[in-house]
């Protein structure tokens, strides 16, 4: 990667950071409620986004929230090869 | 608690670790016997809270082994102790919350997120606990730039540029403070908020609220340039 990509890449996270995500979001408690119901969903592909509106958004903007999401859902990925 | 377990002798911890959960298993019947068995009496409900346990102890050290590189000079002995005090408290909260599964999910993916989390928050506390937390810069014109092209980039570096007055102008000391501990020293949140005195909800609360000025000052309802 370029200098000049790399800044420009580092600086758009650093603005996504900034200005967080733009639509709205569940809280961390409601993150946490339904991380695991969500990650199903996800990984059935069966509508995860329309079951919990605003929890996508909430992962891009919590980077906590997003580690535990990405735990779980690898971890359940694991024990199943994927099939829920 | 048989027909739970892949092995047939629960609380032989070892070979529950290394078994994968039952697959087949309807999810509410599954769950419904979890739930039965965590609140029944004497040796049933041991041997469901030991299985459980075992569960835990192995989400616990997935978590840790995820975030190794956070734990860097931690020995053997102090990431089983960290995985066996996660799975001990994960144990604890999902006893106290049987009452919130809603049998919405499998009871074992429920119940590893409480493993997940406890081993998480540990990892991150440790790593962080010989650090200082930042100081709020005051002055954030000094705010991290990297070094964009004066030509090609003017449309980025006029938004940080208004981002920056906006911070300046439109936030609390308190947003500012935790903004700047977040987003530019990238503090984890429940860190800060065990240093702070506060609970991780809150100080996202304040995040979002700040995050919300920005926006709303500089005119960033899309996700352009983010």
């Amino acid at each position: 990667m370029t200098p000049s990509r790399e800044s420009r890449r580092a600086c758009k996270h650093l603005l996504a950071g900034l200005l967080g995500p733009s639509g709205p979001e569940v809280t961390c408690e409601d993150c946490f409620a339904n991380l695991d119901v969500y990650v199903e969903r996800e990984l059935a592909g069966d509508g995860a986004d329309v079951l919990v509106p605003g929890m996508r958004a909430h992962l891009e903007g919590c980077p906590a929230c997003a580690e535990e999401h990405d735990s779980l859902r690898d971890l359940i990925a694991r024990d199943t090869g994927g099939r829920i | 608690m048989g027909n739970l377990a892949a092995s047939g002798r629960p609380t032989n911890v070892r070979v529950m670790e290394e078994a994968p959960p039952v697959r087949s298993v309807d999810r509410e019947v599954e769950g419904r016997r979890w739930i039965a068995a965590l609140r029944g009496a004497g040796a049933e409900r041991e041997v469901a809270a030991a299985m459980l346990h075992a569960l835990l102890l192995r989400a616990a050290r997935f978590e840790l082994h995820r975030r190794r590189a956070a734990l860097a000079g931690a020995g053997r002995e102090t990431i089983d102790d960290l995985a066996m005090q996660s799975a001990d408290d994960a144990l604890s909260a999902i006893l106290s919350k049987l009452d919130s599964y809603r049998f919405e999910s499998r009871f074992t993916t429920w119940a590893y997120k409480f493993a997940i989390l406890e081993a998480a928050v540990r990892t991150r506390r440790r790593a962080w606990e010989q650090r200082e937390l930042p100081i709020d810069p005051q002055d954030w014109s000094g705010l991290p730039a990297p070094a964009l092209d004066p030509v090609e980039d003017v449309e980025i570096r006029e938004r940080m540029r208004a981002i920056v007055r906006a911070i300046q102008t439109e936030l609390s000391p308190h947003q500012r403070e935790v903004l700047s501990a977040l987003v530019i020293a990238e503090v984890p949140i429940d860190v800060l908020a065990e240093r702070l005195g506060t609970t991780r909800g809150a100080l996202y609360k304040t995040l979002h609220d700040a995050r919300r000025k920005l926006r709303t000052s500089i005119g960033a309802d899309d996700d352009a340039l983010t």
